[in-house]
């Protein structure tokens, strides 16, 4: 467990937690284990074993999906002997017939865009610390806007969004679901996992660590992130 | 210890030692640093001007939010008679047709989600002004919720955009997405925004000062 921070020691040994500013001296809890704040109940240091390989491998999953999902039928109905096809894409731009343009580029950002961008940025900070090399350059400012990012990437919101469309639509015509359908239900879940292996206190500290060694080569046991071995301080 | 603090008692924070936390990256830094040099981020102790910038974002969202209401999100088309239905009035028509379920997601992220999104920040923004010195665990744990469900409102434009796509059988049906989209978008864009703002370390502060023991002298 963290310990309540004594007065007057080096800032390095210190966390201050960024929801309610209570000081603590670091002290990293064991891989799995969590290090929560005593008071408002934050959690500040949550490492895990082989975190940043997960996050690496499910941002390129993320990549993946989303990229072969706009290229793929989404959804189609047919009613009547008519039918009509929509693409992810398509859903998007359906606000740029009725004079709101701006509507469909924020759908478009929310739903493919940001989490384009969020996935890419992370594999471009966190694959050299994986590698055991030095942080690229623009590292630190790129994984602090992934986090910016966060809470704007919606894919997962739109997923349910198209549950409910789908209800709505099932009185008024039959509906076959294309793959990029399933491909972004498969989303929701990567989505939700690589949240979960995200501790950003971890990831700072590795990025302070391998800028500070000199060679940049020094070989990490499996992208593991703040182990306790390398804890600044103890109780 | 930690553990043995309640949680009403003051604990050490990094303004009581003259330091400067960043909510970013949790790093530390002496008190009057500009930005932090871990991350990048601009430092402030407290940040004095974060009321003002929710209550200016939470007034342009309750702005938004009134038309998006009396509007139609949804205009439907069908044999050639248009129908607009409003963000209530489609969860109402949902419910008839034997959909509850469905209706029910609507109302709870069109309406209840917003609705009570506004009163919650309001309340968190009030709470801190007035230093009042309800439930601290309690308010934070508010706020960490409607951080994380405010994205939810964004649903029925989702809705709408999937169903003016897909939906378009020439003469026979077709669905348009109505004026209240965007109003409501933008509300839900403002009040995240308006969360966003707020500095969740004001809610702390109204705890008394420490007390000379807990501060040894350096």
């Amino acid at each position: 467990m963290i310990t309540n921070a004594p007065h007057a020691i080096d800032p390095e040994e210190l966390i201050a937690c960024p929801s309610c500013d209570a000081l603590y001296r670091v002290t990293v809890p064991e891989n799995g284990e969590r290090a929560v704040c005593a008071r408002c109940h934050s959690v500040l240091i949550a490492p895990m074993e082989g975190a940043i390989l997960r996050i690496v491998a499910l941002a390129l999953t993320i990549l993946i999906l989303l990229i072969t999902s706009l290229f793929l039928p989404f959804l189609r109905i047919e009613a009547n002997g008519l039918s009509n096809a929509t693409s992810i894409f398509g859903a998007a731009m359906s606000f740029s017939q009725s004079h709101m343009v701006f509507l469909s580029f924020a759908v478009m950002s929310l739903i493919i865009f940001v989490p384009i961008a969020r996935a890419m940025l992370l594999i471009y900070v966190l694959t050299p610390l994986i590698l055991g090399r030095r942080p690229l350059p623009a590292s630190r400012p790129a994984f602090r806007f992934t986090e910016r990012l966060r809470p704007w990437s919606m894919a997962e919101v739109f997923v349910l969004g198209v549950g409910v469309a789908l209800v709505k639509v099932a009185d008024l015509a039959r509906v076959q679901l294309g793959v990029a359908f399933w491909l972004f239900a498969v989303l929701v879940v990567v989505t939700i996992l690589q949240d979960q292996s995200m501790c950003r206190w971890s990831i700072w500290h590795i990025l302070d660590t391998r800028d500070a060694d000199p060679d940049g080569v020094r070989p990490e046991p499996s992208g593991q992130p703040g182990s306790s071995s390398e804890a600044p301080a103890h109780g | 210890m930690a553990e043995a603090q309640s949680q009403s008692a003051h604990m050490l924070t990094a303004r009581d030692l003259g330091l400067v936390a960043c909510t970013q990256c949790t790093r530390v830094w002496p008190g009057g640093t500009e930005r932090c040099a871990r991350c990048g981020a601009p430092l402030v102790s407290r940040d004095s001007s974060s009321l003002s910038r929710v209550w200016a974002w939470w007034t342009v969202g309750l702005i938004c939010y009134i038309p998006a209401n009396l509007y139609p999100m949804l205009k439907t088309t069908l044999l050639a008679k248009t129908s607009g239905d409003t963000i209530v009035g489609g969860a109402v028509a949902l419910a008839m047709h034997g959909s509850f379920g469905v209706a029910l997601v609507i109302l709870i992220a069109s309406v209840a989600i917003p609705v009570g999104k506004f009163a919650a920040v309001a309340y968190l923004a009030l709470s801190v002004k007035h230093r009042w010195k309800t439930d601290h665990l309690k308010r934070t744990q508010l706020y960490e919720v409607v951080e994380f469900i405010g994205r939810w409102s964004m649903i029925d434009v989702f809705v709408v955009a999937v169903l003016s796509a897909l939906v378009q059988l020439s003469v026979v049906v077709s669905i348009n997405p109505g004026p209240a989209a965007i109003n409501f978008a933008l509300s839900v864009i403002f009040t995240m925004f308006s969360a966003r703002s707020f500095d969740s370390r004001l809610i702390w502060d109204s705890l008394e000062p420490p007390t000379d023991d807990k501060v040894p002298p350096t």
